[in-house]
């Protein structure tokens, strides 16, 4: 029973935490391209930055499901929120903590989790991006470290994380099996931080370029095995498919709870909007396609929690059709809202061009169908 | 320092309706949260907490759900909670309540005692003040700021067009205003620990210091005769008349309605 009141109580927190904290700046860091560092420190010191960081390494102790809600409520009212904490928590905590050696865990995980430190991951570079396994940065071994050479693009959180995981090809003539992923701190020397993205969306969100020239890494800072970077790239991958599943589902939810109080107060013809047959049928697809994101969502973090085999296929799913929903229903609710949908003043403009990132990201629509695909027709 | 905080769990009346044949709130379907007035008194604890050395007890009466805003207050940083739930308990009024509460209070050690000004349920204001007349210790009511300085509390007291401040030594209860502070968000880490160890004290009737006549229905006088909602109803009175005359109804009226 208590468990019970432990959801309910976080459910109503992340509520609260969304209206007092999340939806009164979304529409100024999208105007203004501002990080919003004082809701990452909002997060940190109510335990969300370290949610699924065990307490033994100073973390909140909490679960997937909660982490995943957390996500998906802030990115309905503010998407940029939702993708910092994912790109935080999916892809550089998680793996530290299904990957990391004890020495790691211990030295990062407590600082990643006070938001001392925010975490990125980088994998794309100018030429790997869908491809990869196509990796030019090269770390070269020498002593007791890597040195690493190289620059990776379109990373989230760059230039306010810390801790970026990033990938490097240790032995070239390997291939995928020659790629080796390092835990890199950002005031490691050599490491710098590029060119800052303009984006479409998810403005308020930092996206940079990372230039790593000669930048001395130690052996100790090798997470899993040397050679198995493309391995531990394509697992956090997974798991951080689910965090974008749940961003677009947020996204989606929150076009539609906008669109259905715009149509009800709306009034054109002496009716409201929502006394429309047309407007009806709308609201109904809307909704349909929204719960059956949901729908795959609950069931990727339940995969995920239980680490089951189809957690890359269900996770491809999940984003997949969450993505594709988030993009159909933020159209819809622009239509439905009018020529006001296509101003700034009208939340449903800035949600279409925030949900466009959830169909590339972490993997595109078409690099999910290869995976899908790829599941079911082994 | 050692504070005991009275929390009650409400439900959420903005929404909430009264049962037209029983009188009584409907509480079904209502969603259940920490009385606000309540809360802005538990983050009054807190910041004594945050500046002095200070141990917070929760303490609510209620069914076994009202541990939901025990376990908020673990989360938000009280460090015990105590839950006063008994079937003797039941159709509690006011008097039999803080009687109950003060029952459980006398067993524990105290510098403080912290209530809302009142539950948005009742409405009634009584409990806080009740439970000091019980203990037969000073308290003040309706406070807006609460310092600890130099060994007594001090506190401001609001009333309706001004302000009193008042020093006072422990053993002391003070009745908090639901505006006087914005109530922290509760900590994720506090909640799932609270919640893992299940760490609610339950006490029941026979852990207060109260004879059995005194406690539930039995021990309450008040009985509650109907419960309305109010009408609110558009007037209008249509007048074809002169501008002078037009002013001098309206202004009649509103005299007759004592509106000026």
């Amino acid at each position: 029973m208590d468990a019970i009141l432990r959801y309910d109580l976080f459910n109503d927190f992340i509520k609260d935490f969304a209206l007092k904290y999340v939806k009164p700046l979304a529409m100024e860091i999208d105007e203004e391209e501002r990080f919003p560092q004082e809701t990452v420190d909002k997060m940190a010191k109510s335990g969300l930055l370290g949610i699924i960081i065990p307490k033994k390494y100073g973390g909140t102790g909490g679960d997937y499901k909660m982490y995943i809600n957390a996500v998906r409520e802030f990115s309905s009212y503010c998407a940029t929120t939702g993708a910092i904490l994912s790109a935080h928590v999916s892809l550089c905590t998680a793996p530290i903590i299904e990957l990391g050696t004890e020495e790691q865990k211990q030295k990062y995980l407590p600082k990643l989790a006070s938001g001392e430190w925010l975490g990125a991951f980088g994998l794309t570079e100018p030429n790997a991006g869908t491809d990869a396994s196509n990796q030019q940065t090269i770390a070269l071994e020498d002593g007791d470290s890597y040195i690493l050479n190289g620059t990776k693009i379109f990373i989230t959180n760059a230039g306010y994380a810390h801790v970026y995981i990033i990938f490097a090809m240790t032995d070239k003539s390997k291939g995928i099996k020659g790629i080796t992923a390092f835990i890199v701190e950002a005031d490691m020397p050599g490491f710098s931080v590029g060119k800052k993205e303009a984006k479409m969306g998810i403005r308020g969100s930092s996206t940079c370029e990372l230039i790593m020239q000669n930048v001395r890494v130690p052996k100790a800072n090798i997470l899993g095995p040397v050679g198995e970077g493309f391995k531990v790239a394509m697992k956090t991958l997974d798991g951080g498919r689910v965090g974008i599943s749940a961003q677009a589902l947020g996204i989606a939810e929150g076009a539609l709870r906008e669109t259905i109080n715009y149509v009800k107060e709306r009034k054109q013809f002496g009716r409201p909007l929502s006394a429309f047959q047309n407007t009806q049928f709308q609201i109904a697809d809307m909704a349909t396609r929204v719960d059956a994101a949901r729908l795959l969502v609950e069931r990727a973090i339940i995969s995920k929690e239980q680490n089951a085999k189809s957690l890359s296929k269900d996770a491809a799913m999940a984003k997949l059709f969450a993505s594709e929903t988030a993009m159909m229903v933020t159209n819809q609710a622009v239509q439905l809202h009018g020529g006001y949908g296509y101003t700034r003043e009208y939340s449903v403009e800035r949600m279409m061009r925030d949900a466009k990132i959830t169909e590339i990201y972490e993997g595109t629509s078409e690099v999910q169908r290869m995976v899908i695909s790829g599941a079911v027709l082994r | 320092m050692k504070i005991i905080v009275c929390i009650k769990q409400v439900p959420n009346t903005t929404e909430i309706k009264i049962d037209p044949v029983t009188g009584t709130l409907n509480r079904e379907g209502a969603v259940s949260i920490m009385n606000p007035d309540d809360k802005v008194g538990l983050e009054f604890a807190l910041r004594l907490k945050d500046k002095h050395d200070a141990h917070i007890t929760v303490v609510s009466m209620g069914p076994m759900q009202a541990k939901k805003v025990l376990y908020e207050a673990l989360a938000m940083g009280a460090d015990r909670a105590l839950l006063l739930t008994d079937r003797l308990f039941a159709g509690s009024d006011s008097l039999a309540t803080s009687l109950t509460l003060a029952g459980l209070i006398k067993t524990l050690d105290y510098d403080l005692i912290i209530t809302g000004r009142q539950a948005i349920d009742g409405d009634t204001a009584q409990v806080g003040p009740q439970i000091a007349e019980h203990l037969n210790i000073p308290q003040i009511s309706y406070v807006n700021s609460l310092k600890y300085e130099g060994g007594h509390f001090v506190a401001v007291r609001q009333f309706e067009d001004r302000y009193q401040t008042l020093k006072a030594e422990a053993p002391l209860l003070v009745t908090i205003l639901g505006d006087a502070a914005e109530p922290r968000s509760l900590n994720v880490g506090l909640l799932i620990g609270a919640t893992e160890s299940e760490n609610i004290e339950l006490k029941g009737a026979s852990d207060i210091v109260l004879e059995a006549s005194k406690l539930g229905l039995k021990g309450s006088p008040t009985k509650v005769k109907s419960t309305w909602n109010k009408v609110i109803e558009k007037q209008r009175n249509l007048l074809e008349v002169e501008p002078r005359e037009a002013v001098k109804a309206i202004v009649d009226t509103m005299k007759k309605r004592h509106i000026i």
